[in-house]
């Protein structure tokens, strides 16, 4: 059955948004608002801006004291280095993001898969001892992955997991399910049961109503959990430097750090990398930029 | 349409909550029984139970002939109406009535048919190609209650149905479900916690606490002879006045020297609390006959009626009813005297009807 899933998560007629009442003088307040902004925006976007900037630098320009912020030559030289290796063929790099790729996509599947069932179980029906079942997955996520690096680094010598993708979407997917189980678990809250009540009433089973009536409902909700797991897995740093010491198994990120060091670094190439990597997350999230605002304000409304 | 049968239900959740304790019901076809009870009683994991939507821990549940323990929602032909009415929001009107029909897999002229029927009767027909969220809470749950119909089922469970609508809309659709069930013929069991609601719908009502059946009556009957303290309690509004009794000299006296005639049988030795409804109850100028001095502590101006609630040798909380004609300040030094029937007598240590 096709759901428009704009139709469930529609927040109503928009409301219009007065301004509040300014105390201070008006004029002099939104000066100094702006001019806030603006340092902030500054300080915020400078780094990205100057990454942005040196990955199209020739390198002359790159190393150029003083810094050139205008007036450089421009290349993709960098962009081509990401890719290619020098005498040609796959580069590390583009290994590396591919693996990358693999490592968050599958990762993050597996993350959903395992979490929103468990997820919906947890919403609907009575478990033993549930609370203290949810408190110990939350639990998992006190501490900072780092803590438990080592360990894991010792049981995956024992299995024979170190240097291996399997193992890197394993941990991944292990520190993504609590989190996916806790974040839509709000989803399926929100959603009333009584829709599964009345689509079993009418004929269906248990799992068909979930599958046809509230998981339909739940895409949004989905839609920004898998974002935020995808955007861990992407960005997880630790856990893919400590495991893996191959370059046909390491992710970007440690690959990228790899590039820093050495008798010279090739800041050129670590930019352009810096770019390359930036960009699916930023253009996972634009694509469903809807869901993931849906996704944020669902619950802020009373049903 | 079919009667329904509850036997020694028994409902335990895994995390070891007793949400019905033991609950026998015996639903005659065509009836219109209300559970009614405070949040918590029981009353909708039983009727939950009915529909197939939870499992009981032990007991029996009879719908017409058939034993329906095992058989999935969907086996036992019933529809349910929901409290927040669990209208499918992709679907327009005329779909969602359409659904269970197509779930069924009946053709397709039969469920225009159908379809159109109910809508009729709840005078859907401008409303049939809108979706939920263009509907009213009203328009929504009338909608619901056409979903109901459509399927023509043995039997109605109407889990508080009413509850998200305001007032006014309220009372109309009382009345509307009342004048659907009567007109059908159908059997319809109708979960409330609201005592109006219970009192103006029901052929009986069972009033359940704590997962067990305080009494089954008819209105008259569960206002009258509430057989318990919790229905004495809990029926009325202001509910029964629960005044501490002794018998003397063949009369029943509550502290104070209050007289209420006492009713025939009544044991002895035993702590014994008398009902009083506050319409059988009056005040009147201090020293009147019969009365005994007692203190206006608050009034209550409702317009058709005025509630006084009355200081009687201690006990603060005696409300009477009078009619608005009848004035008395707060803080007045009044008399007080029963003038109602022969009043209901419960045992203080089980909480039960003796007299």
């Amino acid at each position: 059955m096709a759901v428009s899933v704009d139709e469930a998560v529609s927040t109503g007629p928009t409301r219009e948004r007065t301004p509040p009442t300014r105390r201070l003088g008006g004029r002099g307040r939104s000066v100094l608002e702006i001019a806030l902004l603006t340092v902030l925006a500054v300080v915020m976007l400078f780094p990205v801006l100057w990454m942005i900037e040196t990955s199209i630098k020739e390198n002359r320009d790159v190393y150029a004291v003083p810094a050139q912020f205008f007036g450089f030559s421009v290349t993709i030289d960098h962009f081509k280095d990401v890719f290619v290796a020098p005498g040609g063929g796959r580069s590390d790099l583009s290994v590396a993001f591919l693996n990358s790729a693999v490592v968050a996509g599958v990762s993050t599947v597996l993350a959903t898969v395992l979490g929103v069932p468990a997820a919906w179980a947890y919403s609907r029906f009575a478990v033993k001892a549930k609370k203290d079942q949810l408190f110990f997955i939350l639990s998992t996520r006190f501490m900072p992955p780092v803590v438990v690096v080592i360990p894991i680094f010792l049981m995956y010598r024992q299995v024979g997991l170190i240097d291996s993708k399997l193992g890197l979407i394993l941990i991944y997917t292990a520190f993504n399910a609590p989190f996916t189980i806790w974040m839509m678990k709000g989803f399926v809250d929100e959603v009333p049961a009584e829709y599964e009540d009345a689509a079993m009433l009418d004929g269906y089973t248990r799992l068909q109503a979930f599958w046809r009536h509230t998981l339909p409902l739940l895409v949004p909700g989905i839609a920004a959990t898998a974002v935020f797991a995808l955007i861990f897995s992407w960005n997880e740093f630790v856990f893919a430097i400590f495991l893996t010491s191959s370059d046909s198994v390491r992710t970007a990120p440690p690959a990228i750090a790899g590039l820093i060091g050495g008798t010279t670094t090739d800041w050129g190439l670590v930019a352009a990398a810096s770019v390359v990597f930036a960009l699916p997350v930023l253009v996972f999230a634009y694509l469903v930029r809807k869901h993931l605002i849906a996704g944020v304000t669902l619950g802020a409304v009373r049903r | 349409m079919a009667g329904i049968e509850v036997t020694a239900l028994h409902k335990r959740y895994p995390d070891g909550t007793v949400a019905v304790d033991h609950v026998d019901l015996s639903i005659d076809d065509g009836e219109l029984f209300v559970m009614l009870g405070p949040s918590g009683c029981g009353k909708t994991t039983t009727l939950r139970a009915i529909a197939g939507l939870e499992r009981q821990t032990t007991g029996d549940i009879r719908i017409g002939d058939t034993l329906v323990n095992d058989l999935p929602p969907a086996e036992r032909d019933i529809a349910m109406v929901f409290q927040f009415y669990a209208l499918y929001p992709h679907l327009k009107t005329r779909d969602n009535l359409a659904f269970p029909l197509r779930a069924e897999g009946l053709p397709k002229a039969e469920v225009r048919e159908r379809v159109a029927e109910a809508a009729r009767l709840m005078r859907l027909g401008p409303l049939l190609d809108r979706r939920p969220r263009q509907l009213s809470g009203g328009e929504q749950q009338r909608v619901a209650l056409a979903r109901a119909l459509v399927r023509r089922p043995r039997a109605f469970l109407m889990d508080e149905p009413l509850t998200n609508l305001d007032a006014e809309l309220r009372a109309d659709m009382r009345t509307e479900i009342k004048h659907l069930q009567g007109e059908l013929g159908a059997t319809m069991v109708y979960v409330t916690h609201d005592q109006v609601e219970a009192m103006s719908l029901g052929h009986r009502i069972a009033i359940l606490n704590k997962g067990r059946v305080e009494q089954i009556g008819t209105p008259l009957e569960v206002y009258d002879r509430p057989a318990s303290l919790f229905c004495a309690a809990f029926i009325g509004s202001p509910p029964m006045n629960l005044i501490e009794v002794e018998v003397a000299d063949g009369k029943l006296r509550g502290q104070g020297g209050l007289a209420l005639t006492p009713p025939p049988g009544l044991p002895r030795d035993r702590r014994l609390v008398a009902g009083v409804r506050p319409e059988a109850l009056e005040v009147t100028e201090p020293g009147a006959k019969h009365s005994v001095p007692a203190r206006v502590v608050s009034v209550e101006w409702l317009g058709d009626e005025i509630i006084y609630v009355i200081d009687h040798s201690g006990q603060r909380d005696v409300r009477v009813r009078m009619p608005p004609t009848v004035r008395f300040a707060a803080d007045a030094a009044v008399g007080l005297r029963h003038t109602g029937k022969t009043p209901v007598v419960y045992d203080v240590s089980t909480e039960e009807l003796v007299a």
